[in-house]
């Protein structure tokens, strides 16, 4: 029995993967050829959003933190990269904006990023330090739930005020643009450039995802559910649940970090507007929308709120509002377990009940046969 | 020296008056519920488009009247808001109890619709949206009343939904049509809220010290509103059921307490104080769509530091942020500071966020860090609780 | 197949479907950009073909800025109007594209991208914050495309693809302050919103004080929508004890903030000043005329101007849009901009990037507020005026220069950019060189 049991889970992988590569080689291949440069374009960024949405997911759907401040790790992830860029362009003298201000050095710490790699290093492990600081911060004092969601608000607000203000430092709310710049010898806002980054977009997602799933599979991912569910008994049961908590927020901070920075290269550039309050709530929509736990939920629902905003926001902008606003209390209301959760649970049941159909029974002769019941035996002859 | 600190004293209280008055309602509803509404915002600024139109009202009455507007004011704006909340709660709050962070979500999308709503009313949205109201209760009680259709009964539901929402929708803009119906009563642009002609002045106590007449209405607004709200929480019958429904909320509803009511009761009060506030916010800043977004987070933060369930803990807070703000955000830090070379880190780092968005930086640093000596704010409930 | 089997295949096979209806929805660009034909505002034709020219128009029609922006709006409308009634451009009719920034930078930039490449419009008119203009400045200089951008800003910035119908901050910042030193007093407190134009502003301002005897005695910023300044006016008071000169750069919600509070404190314009450059006929009706009243503004252009072509403009302003509304500098800036436009295609005989601008240069226009002539550098000459606000909400215009007066770019107070200059119309020269 246990044997069928792993090479199911086996099959099962194997099937996940190939859609995953599938899909990865279709964006890659395919797509271009479909698409208009213009929607290929906001294809990559509403792909790079959806890495963050596999972060948020990881935190939300899965660990049941609500952060309300992924923004902060999604524009220091920007930051990051911008800063590369706009030195490389410099070379050997200082940004151009510094002139502006007459500052005649560079800033401490603008100097690590001279260096490509450790830029690179540094988009995801600056958010992912950040975050698990500020979440050791408010995890170690049981800090949770609503309290932890409007906190991590403050801290948004705390870091979208500093880098506003700071047009010294960091040219303040002009932010820092990318599409001049030169990375590799060419133009960041050249087409080469931006379809390079394009697939650099989807493989990033890839992985992420295989990351993200290999996170929430087995033992961590049973914790990550089981601090969801009820903490205290986690607590109780001998785990510390704030060490695990700040881990994955860590994690998720760097997911956000990395989806920043490519979501920077594609939108010409960075501004403090990233760490807006709304568009860190719209991220958990994102995810509430496609279907909470479930990593293929978060990246659809990315992919399908953004789209509808860049369609209706063209024809009607004075609607999109209205569509988001009702879009929040849909998910909350009628569809808390979002589309891919409602396709798989609710959808054939419902449907059928809308359509007066007689709900279908399944009755079992023996108690045996129900598949709960077997499911359940699985398990017991697996421990 | 002496001029000076009274009016530190001063300047800092009445900030700290407008951050209460903001975030009374909020304390109240997250103390009973253990909900965040994230609306709150959007309901202060209704209270203060209440007040544009009583203001329009009166100026259309003639001269002399429009120095009496705010008395009108004050109770219609916690009036609507309160109905607005009241409406609020018993169409999708109440689905969502026991799930505060999904409340949460629920409330932004309530302020976005808000926001939106008063940007874009006009006659033919009201008249749309009566429409679709109309026929989809109408609709149903009639389907359910007078026609059995057995298992196909939601179907037709259903139906009758998406068919009034179409008719609704066709109505609304056939009716745009018409320019008088189809122009925004509002607009996207702020409107004018001229205070009365007494409160845009100062008061001068001595030659040196004055303090200006709006200030001192807030801070005098805020007191009545506590007094009020301490008075209800406290002496009537309902506030005693509130109080019950706060500590213990199953043992109250096994002691009969109608805990649904009490829930619909106090969000409504605390829409309602909102509404006030909104109201008082008009004599200092703009009256528009985004009035609520400016206020909400720093009201956020006297529900966090203050703690659940006691009005002092609001007070305390909100008088803290509010002289701790002034006073780093005036240069007054710098002022205090004696300027010797051994101190001249220390009050570089003070010049730093003397500037009013630094030191917003600065005091919500210091509300995390102040959140690591006391996690469940300056007065936490007491109990038994696992939960903090 | 056990359940779990089922569920998984059911996530991804959704996803999978999902995600193609999208592929799909996008793989079609072509009914986005017909789906508004439909509605008859936007013909799906290329830029110049057949019997219309496309032209964008990018604004926030949502969103913070919008009370502000949609205003322009009507402006540009109302040349577009006027144009197509007299004619159209070559014989064309003009076609507007809308498009809603939303005030949000990225979705300028993202709609900038979408009406160059998908609409193919032959010019873009629009922005109102320096933060948008910054934001899309990158996209029409990689697609080498073409913006007319109607608000004064702060300067240090002369593009090739933008043309800048606003004021430089030579002509207004500047001389503003040198009306305040002559006539007003040397102590200057400096109060903005906290983003780039403010900062910029200011940092000129403090530079030209320097150089010409005032005293710049103490600065603030506050955060955008912020409407707590209690703060600030106890600096004010600090450093300014018996009065002296305000210089406020605040944006939208926060002047109203500022003003209340300050006739609240008792601080009014016989020792207290405020020269304000963000405020125009428009934002004082939403501040209350009560809280104004004395206070000065500086623009190019106010209402009042008394010209033949000012009024036949207000006149046919208030014809198309009702009585109660005024019009104001940026909408001013805006109408100039349609017509400056229009006349460089005529010169030029097509609508091509390259040919248009060349054709821009020297282009003289008899606008409501003087005329106006197009420089090389890509900003406009034109007259400097200086209003104090009345008690029926427009100015009484206390003091205008002679004529028009030829825009700085580049700030020459500022040490960084001393000396430099731009002029597009010699290719060895360029945005930024050297002056002789």
């Amino acid at each position: 029995m246990a044997e069928t049991r792993a090479t199911n889970k086996n099959r099962k992988r194997t099937l996940e993967a190939s859609i995953v590569i599938g899909l990865t080689l279709f964006l890659i291949f395919v797509a271009p050829l479909i698409l208009s440069g213009f929607r290929l374009g906001l294809l990559g960024r509403f792909l790079a959003l959806a890495i963050v949405a596999l972060g948020v997911d990881l935190i939300w759907g899965y660990t049941g933190l609500l952060s309300l401040g992924q923004g902060i790790f999604f524009a220091l992830g920007g930051y990051a990269f911008a800063m590369h860029l706009q030195l490389n362009l410099a070379g050997e003298g200082l940004p151009e904006f510094f002139g502006l201000y007459g500052v005649s050095q560079l800033p401490w710490f603008w100097q690590p990023f001279y260096s490509l790699p450790v830029t690179l290093i540094a988009i995801v492990v600056i958010p992912g330090i950040v975050a698990g600081l500020l979440g050791y911060l408010v995890f170690r004092n049981r800090i949770r739930g609503v309290y932890f969601s409007i906190l991590t608000q403050a801290m948004l607000v705390v870091f979208f005020n500093f880098f506003n203000g700071q047009q010294k430092l960091i040219n303040g709310t002009n932010g820092l643009t990318t599409d001049t710049t030169i990375l590799f010898g060419q133009q960041v806002g050249s087409d080469r450039m931006q379809f390079a980054f394009y697939v650099a977009t989807v493989i990033v997602l890839a992985l992420t995802y295989g990351l993200c799933r290999w996170l929430t599979r087995g033992r961590f991912g049973r914790l990550l559910i089981a601090i969801r569910d009820d903490e205290n008994r986690l607590r109780f049961s001998g785990y510390n649940p704030a060490m695990f908590k700040v881990l994955v927020f860590a994690v998720a901070g760097g997911i956000a970090g990395a989806a920043g920075a490519l979501y920077t290269v594609q939108s010409s550039g960075i501004t403090p507007q990233y760490m807006s309050v709304a568009f860190s709530i719209e991220m958990v929509i994102w995810v509430a929308v496609g279907g909470r736990a479930t990593l293929g939920g978060a990246v659809l629902g990315a992919l399908v709120v953004k789209w509808a905003e860049a369609l209706l926001s063209e024809r009607f902008p004075e609607v999109w509002l209205f569509f988001q606003g009702a879009l929040f209390l849909l998910v909350v209301t009628v569809l808390p377990k979002g589309i891919v959760g409602w396709l798989r649970d609710d959808a054939v049941h419902q449907i059928r009940d809308l359509l007066g159909l007689q709900p279908q029974l399944s009755t079992y002769p023996d108690l045996e046969l129900d598949p709960d019941v077997k499911r359940e035996q699985h398990e017991l002859a697996g421990k | 020296m002496l001029d000076g600190l009274i009016n530190g004293i001063f300047n800092g209280i009445s900030i700290g008056a407008v951050l209460l008055i903001v975030a009374l309602g909020l304390a109240i509803v997250f103390g009973l519920m253990g909900v965040i509404n994230l609306a709150h915002g959007e309901l202060m600024m209704l209270g203060a488009y209440t007040t544009y139109v009583v203001q329009n009202g009166f100026k259309s009455l003639g001269d002399g009247m429009q120095d009496f507007y705010i008395w009108l004011a004050l109770p219609l704006s916690f009036l609507v808001a309160a109905l607005v909340g009241l409406l609020l709660e018993r169409t999708v709050i109440r689905l969502l109890y026991g799930r505060p962070l999904e409340t949460l979500l629920a409330t932004w999308g309530v302020s976005l619709i808000l926001q939106q709503f008063v940007r874009s009313v006009s006659w033919s949205l009201v008249f749309g949206v009566l429409t679709i109201c109309a026929l989809l209760f109408g609709g149903r009680a009639i389907l359910n009343k007078f026609v059995n259709l057995g298992p196909r009964q939601k179907l037709a539901n259903f139906l009758v939904l998406v068919l009034s929402a179409a008719i609704g929708i066709i109505v609304g803009r056939a009716l745009n049509n018409n320019p008088v119906l189809e122009k925004p009563w509002f607009s996207a642009r702020n409107v004018d809220v001229t205070a009365p002609k007494w409160l845009q002045e100062s008061i001068s106590v001595t030659d040196t010290l004055s303090f200006p007449a709006a200030r001192i209405f807030i801070i005098a607004l805020t007191i009545i509103c506590l007094v009020g709200t301490f008075w209800f929480l406290n002496k009537s019958a309902w506030g005693l059921r509130i109080r019950a429904v706060t500590q213990n909320r199953d043992m109250s509803a096994c002691l009969g307490i109608p805990t649904k009511k009490v829930d619909a009761l106090t969000f409504a009060l605390g829409s309602g104080l909102a509404g006030i506030a909104g109201c008082a916010v008009t004599l200092l800043g703009s009256v528009g769509p985004n009035l609520g977004g400016n206020y909400i987070v720093d009201a956020f933060m006297v529900v966090v530091v203050g703690g659940v369930g006691k009005l002092i803990g609001s007070i305390v807070a909100a008088l803290l942020i509010g002289i701790v703000s002034y006073i780093v955000g005036s240069g007054t830090l710098v002022l205090i500071l004696p300027s010797s070379d051994a101190l001249q880190p220390l009050i570089d780092t003070a010049l730093f966020f003397a500037e009013t968005s630094m030191a917003k930086v600065l005091v919500f640093a210091l509300i995390i860090a102040f959140l690591q000596v006391k996690p469940a704010g300056l007065f936490p409930q007491k109990g038994r609780s696992v939960e903090v | 197949m056990t359940r779990i089997n089922r569920r998984k295949f059911l996530v991804y096979g959704s996803t999978a479907v999902g995600t193609s209806i999208l592929l799909k929805a996008c793989g079609n660009p072509d009914t986005a950009a017909d789906a508004p034909a439909a509605d008859g505002d936007a013909p799906a034709v290329a830029s110049s073909d057949g019997d219309t020219i496309k032209v964008g128009i990018l604004h926030s029609l949502s969103g913070t800025m919008a009370i502000s922006e949609t205003t322009v709006v009507d402006a540009e409308e109302l040349a577009i109007k006027e144009i197509n009634e007299a004619g159209g451009v070559l014989g064309k009719q003009i076609v507007a594209v809308k498009e809603d920034g939303a005030s949000d930078w990225d979705t300028f930039a993202e709609k900038a991208e979408k009406l160059i490449d998908q609409d193919q419009v032959s010019v873009v008119f629009g922005c109102w914050t320096s933060a948008s203009r910054k934001k899309v400045l990158p996209v029409f200089e990689a697609k080498d495309h073409m913006l007319w951008y109607p608000v004064q800003y702060e300067g240090q910035e002369c593009s090739k693809n933008i043309f800048y119908t606003g004021a430089a901050p030579n002509q207004q910042i500047e001389p503003a302050v040198d009306w305040l030193l002559e006539n007003k007093g040397k102590d200057f407190f400096l109060v903005g919103s906290d983003y780039v134009f403010p900062r910029t502003a200011n940092t000129i301002i403090k530079e030209q004080l320097k150089a010409k005897g005032g005293t710049t005695v103490g600065e603030d910023y506050l955060p955008l929508g912020n409407t707590e300044v209690t703060p600030i006016i106890t600096k004010i008071k600090a450093a300014l004890p018996d009065g002296g000169v305000i210089f406020n750069s605040l944006n939208g919600d926060s002047n109203v903030a500022f003003f209340k509070q300050l006739k609240g404190a008792g601080m009014g314009p016989d020792k207290y000043p405020v020269m304000s450059v963000s405020i125009a006929e428009e934002e004082v009706r939403t501040i209350g005329p009560d809280f104004l009243k004395g206070h000065y503004a500086a623009w190019n252009y106010f209402q009042t101007v008394e010209s033949p072509a000012n009024e036949t403009w207000v006149s046919s302003f208030k014809a198309e849009y009702g009585d109660e509304r005024v019009t104001n500098d940026p909408m001013e800036a805006a109408y100039i901009m349609v017509y400056l436009w229009k006349q460089a295609v005529e010169k030029a005989g097509t609508t091509d990037i390259a040919a248009v601008r060349e054709a821009a240069y020297g282009q003289v226009f008899e606008a409501p507020g003087g005329t106006v002539t197009m420089n090389p550098n890509h900003h406009i000459s034109k007259t400097v005026r200086i209003g104090e606000i009345r008690e029926d909400g427009l100015f009484d215009i206390v003091s205008a220069t002679d004529g028009p007066v030829d825009p700085i770019p580049w700030n020459q107070f500022v040490p960084d950019t001393k000396g430099f200059a731009c002029d597009w119309s010699d290719p060895a020269k360029g945005g930024k060189y050297k002056e002789a």
